[in-house]
């Protein structure tokens, strides 16, 4: 759906949502209910909805960045991340929940690329919501049969000597791109670091390019 | 090529040719962000699990794939768990969905939930 931008304020000084004025849906209908009755049989409230929201809300790929910062700044904290990401997530703070994370790094001489070809499994908790090419059948399809060409559509056209491996992420098992640090930033600070790295570089389908 | 093999379900994608990747993207509305957050409330109640979740979109076939967005799906799968976890009926699905349905026109005016 388009984005409304900021030209339309309510009388509240917030921007209107489009999607609130326009006719309601079978299946919003259907969302307004069954909250309705979570809330009325005592399930949760609407407060822990609201609070979870907040919580996906705070989930940003600025995550994922920090992660992937500190890994490139600190080599024993990249060693657990590579023996065991949910761990090393952990240690900064982040809520990975149950599941497996795996971080798989990037080198001169291997590309990762990571997809969910079943459904839409994403490392959501370091990345927030995946963008929706992901959960395209366009993307899930051709990532694990024609992935060079799959990059090539995002712009990256990967030299054929370099290893490419595709990671299928499963509901307990979500993957992380560890992109390889380039060679101009070895004098900058982990928050800079942090600036460079795109949601795009950790799923596979960008790099992080030369000096702007 | 995308025929499938004996036995693959239309969601086992891995492999097959569909065309050129969308790149459009979008801001989650806010009903968007609530089946979501339903989803995870509800899995923490015990309700059912990511694996409920996915047999209800898996069974919903191709067409529900094409025909709804995202979150429509999710919804659908969601209120079918709940269902059949017996959290409530289908007729006090119907009761309720009768009376939002009331409230106004749009989502906006019908969400509740402010309370």
């Amino acid at each position: 759906m388009p984005h409304d931008g900021h030209d339309h304020l309510s009388s509240s000084g917030h921007p209107f949502r489009k999607d609130n004025d326009t006719p309601l849906t079978y299946w919003q209908l259907m969302e307004i209910s069954v909250r309705e009755l979570m809330i009325t049989k005592g399930e949760f409230s609407s407060t822990e909805i609201n609070k979870q929201i907040e919580i996906m809300d705070a989930r940003t790929p600025a995550n994922g960045s920090a992660l992937v910062a500190r890994a490139w700044s600190d080599p024993e904290f990249k060693k657990r991340l590579l023996k065991n990401g949910a761990e090393a997530a952990r240690e900064l703070g982040f809520d990975i929940g149950p599941m497996h994370l795996i971080a798989v790094e990037n080198t001169e001489h291997v590309h990762n690329l990571i997809v969910c070809t079943l459904c839409s499994c994403y490392p959501r908790n370091l990345l927030g919501f995946p963008p929706d090419w992901y959960k395209t059948k366009e993307y899930r399809s051709r990532a694990v049969k024609e992935p060079r060409s799959v990059l090539e559509e995002f712009g990256l056209v990967l030299p054929a000597e370099i290893n490419l491996r595709v990671h299928d992420s499963t509901a307990d098992m979500r993957y992380i791109v560890l992109p390889m640090r380039p060679k101009w930033t070895h004098e900058m600070n982990e928050n800079d670091l942090a600036r460079l790295i795109s949601r795009d570089s950790m799923i596979g389908t960008s790099i992080i390019g030369s000096n702007p | 090529m995308n025929e499938r093999k004996p036995g693959q379900s239309w969601h086992d994608m891995g492999g097959s040719s569909f065309g050129e990747i969308p790149k459009e993207d979008h801001d989650f509305a806010i009903w968007e962000k609530r089946v979501d957050a339903l989803l995870v409330l509800s899995s923490a109640k015990g309700h059912f699990t990511v694996d409920g979740l996915r047999r209800a979109l898996e069974d919903m076939g191709e067409n529900a794939f094409e025909n709804m967005t995202y979150y429509e799906r999710w919804i659908s799968a969601i209120n079918q768990n709940l269902i059949e976890a017996g959290v409530y009926t289908i007729q006090e699905l119907g009761d309720k969905m009768a009376e939002v349905k009331q409230r106004g026109q749009t989502y906006g005016s019908a969400q509740g939930g402010e309370a």
